[in-house]
């Protein structure tokens, strides 16, 4: 069962030199608790998505077409795309938190951990006590890892790894349907990385939400997710499971990435990496967008857009994508 | 041929603001701790290490950035000690640096023509205008920004961030360098064109006898393009060898761990969920070994003595006080 339903999707930024579409014609479901891995290079789109089912764009961006469904358990759906401003309140945290890439920015410098955590409890839950706020406050932390003594610490004396679970227990506070985090652990080191992705495992084990997690790293989202989506230029270039598109991709843009990060262990495989480098969003090539990098491409690659069309947005092979073991 | 050379080096930065401890003195951060390193000629050596662990300050020391606590540093065997004037001129003429940011390490104001042209100038290595933009023309060729003429007129925002890196990597080159210190030259950069500026610099090594120095975080990377690995942790030497048998068969508990962390596809069963702690503070860096509060396998000693090194043949040695026990997996 799906929790967000996005169809059709696109943002444009508003320039001096005509609209830039950063993100086109995107649809995508969320299922509920499932982890669904975002991946793309800069200026794929995949944070202009996250921004705009967050609602957390603002001119010059703007959402030109498409809708946003976000569908409750009792089976009640919202548009959000349409929801006011206090119901956007409302929705918000409650319904649909967001995890930022830094946690340093994202927090309140001058408030402690607690304080942010009681702040988002104050707001939504008027009912409940200060002491049980200041319980629910220390236990959020716990959970994340953090001991609760270290709820009177501001956010300069937390290391990064802390600050970023600390944003992880903001998120958590309302117990949200869907968490979108936005490069969560790019600025953290490798092994801090690996202990908040248990982390997030876990609290999704316990808590069932859903998340849209969002990153460059497409190794680590074949680690993380369930089912990964493939942005390029704009565009959802290909879905699938995890394990499919890591065994059998069917974009050639997806085989380059995974061609193009050298693997730890195994025979030391020759990297064959995408050649050229990602498009001009304001002047993208005709067609498939990725066609100039494309060592499959045929000549209709560059007149006709591939739709997605099942999992993959590619002409080859009568829009079927490249086929198994190539 | 070792071409460069660190020894020993330390290096303790004091702050110039901040709590003052006893006797009112400021504590100093302990960034590098007696860390030898050597870069040979035509090879690449990667320095290994999670972000603050010292392995910028030991790329900075051996481009005498900054002096050095105590320690030395050995162009072609000679020690030098080059921070100002001529003699650093000098020395800049033969060791370059490439930083990680190719937004910030070209100046938005000037063309292409004009980054590469100045180091030419101020090196002596041209002679006439013709001399200039033809030299110019030659080093965009080596690092493939082609046609060149197009290119040379660009000014930084109208490149990639690649394109931007090569620039940059162009611009070490023009002062015929005999050492290169990339300092995470790809970790700003996507993914699918981190490799090709990779092959640039291997290439460059191995074409032009570079000694090249590549610090990452990125261990898996360092296992493709450097021919020995060396990893840093907390300011300390933690081990080192050729890069397939450091990967693949790690002897220190903190290698195992880094290893471990790495994202993997190919990995069948994850690594055990453990919380492992994080990198200690460096002005009061822990005694002894400093992993030792992360270490899964610490002994009493661990906290008492720091550990020395200990051969383990074949180009590998370790600091570990269980190097010689049943410590491999």
């Amino acid at each position: 069962m799906n929790v967000l339903e996005i169809r059709d999707l696109s943002v444009d930024y508003l320039s001096g030199g005509g609209a830039v579409h950063a993100v086109a014609d995107v649809s995508l479901d969320l299922r509920r608790g499932e982890i669904l891995g975002l991946a793309g290079e800069s200026g794929s789109g995949k944070s202009t998505l996250a921004n705009a089912v967050a609602r957390l764009l603002r001119p010059p961006a703007a959402i030109t077409s498409g809708s946003v469904v976000y569908r409750r358990q009792d089976g009640s759906s919202e548009d959000v795309l349409a929801l006011g401003r206090k119901e956007l309140r409302a929705f918000r945290w409650k319904e649909l938190a967001v995890v930022f890439q830094s946690a340093m920015n994202a927090l309140n410098p001058v408030s402690t951990v607690g304080a942010q955590i009681d702040d988002v409890l104050r707001i939504h839950r008027p009912g409940m006590s200060r002491n049980d706020r200041a319980e629910r406050a220390a236990e959020l932390l716990q959970r994340v890892g953090i001991s609760a003594d270290r709820r009177r610490a501001y956010p300069h004396e937390l290391s990064g790894g802390m600050r970023q679970r600390a944003a992880i227990a903001i998120a958590l506070a309302l117990n949200p349907e869907v968490i979108i985090m936005d490069e969560p652990t790019t600025a953290l080191d490798v092994v801090v990385q690996r202990d908040i992705l248990h982390e997030i495992r876990a609290l999704r084990e316990e808590y069932g939400f859903a998340v849209v997690f969002i990153t460059h790293d497409l190794s680590l989202l074949m680690e993380i997710s369930d089912r990964i989506a493939i942005m390029y230029a704009g565009r959802v270039v290909e879905t699938g499971g995890a394990r499919a598109i890591h065994t059998s991709p069917r974009h050639p843009y997806t085989l380059g990435l995974l061609r193009s990060f050298p693997r730890l262990h195994g025979p030391r495989e020759q990297l064959l990496g995408i050649p050229g480098t990602p498009p001009d969003l304001r002047s993208l090539p005709p067609g498939c967008a990725f066609h100039p990098r494309c060592g499959k491409a045929m000549a209709e690659c560059s007149s006709e857009l591939p739709a997605l069309d099942g999992d993959v947005a590619c002409l080859l092979n009568g829009g079927r994508g490249l086929e198994d073991a190539s | 041929m070792i071409v460069l050379e660190g020894r020993n080096l330390t290096k303790h930065f004091t702050a110039a603001r901040g709590p003052r401890g006893r006797l009112g003195r400021r504590p100093p951060v302990r960034a590098v701790e007696d860390v030898s390193i050597a870069l040979r000629a035509g090879t690449v050596s990667a320095l290994v290490g999670e972000s603050g662990c010292g392995k910028s300050t030991v790329a900075r020391l051996l481009a005498q950035v900054y002096p050095a606590t105590s320690g030395e540093v050995l162009l072609r065997g000679e020690p030098v000690r080059a921070h100002r004037g001529a003699a650093f001129r000098d020395y800049r003429r033969q060791v370059q640096l490439i930083f990680q940011d190719p937004f910030a390490s070209l100046n938005p104001f000037h063309r292409v023509r004009y980054h590469l042209a100045r180091p030419l100038r101020i090196h002596g290595h041209v002679r006439s205008d013709a001399d200039e933009k033809a030299q110019v023309a030659e080093l965009l060729e080596r690092v493939s920004l082609t046609p060149v003429e197009q290119f040379m007129d660009k000014l930084p925002h109208e490149l990639s961030g690649g394109q931007r890196q090569r620039v940059a990597i162009a611009r070490a080159l023009a002062v015929r360098p005999v050492a290169l210190i990339a300092d995470e030259p790809v970790s700003m950069l996507d993914v699918s064109i981190r490799l090709g500026v990779l092959r640039l610099l291997e290439g460059l090594a191995q074409e032009s006898g570079l000694a090249l120095l590549y610090i990452t975080h990125d261990i898996a990377s360092a296992r493709y393009f450097a021919q020995d690995i060396t990893v840093m942790y907390a300011g300390r030497l933690i081990e080192s060898g050729p890069s397939e048998a450091l990967t693949q068969s790690a002897r220190h508990p903190y290698t195992q761990l880094l290893l471990e962390s790495a994202p993997d596809p190919d990995r069948v069963t994850p690594p055990e969920a453990t919380r492992h702690g994080e990198p200690p503070s460096l002005i009061e860096p822990p005694s002894g070994c400093r992993f030792h509060p992360r270490c899964p396998v610490a002994l009493p000693v661990c906290s008492e003595r720091a550990p020395d090194r200990t051969e383990l043949g074949e180009g590998r040695w370790t600091h570990c006080w269980q190097a010689e026990s049943a410590l491999t997996p």
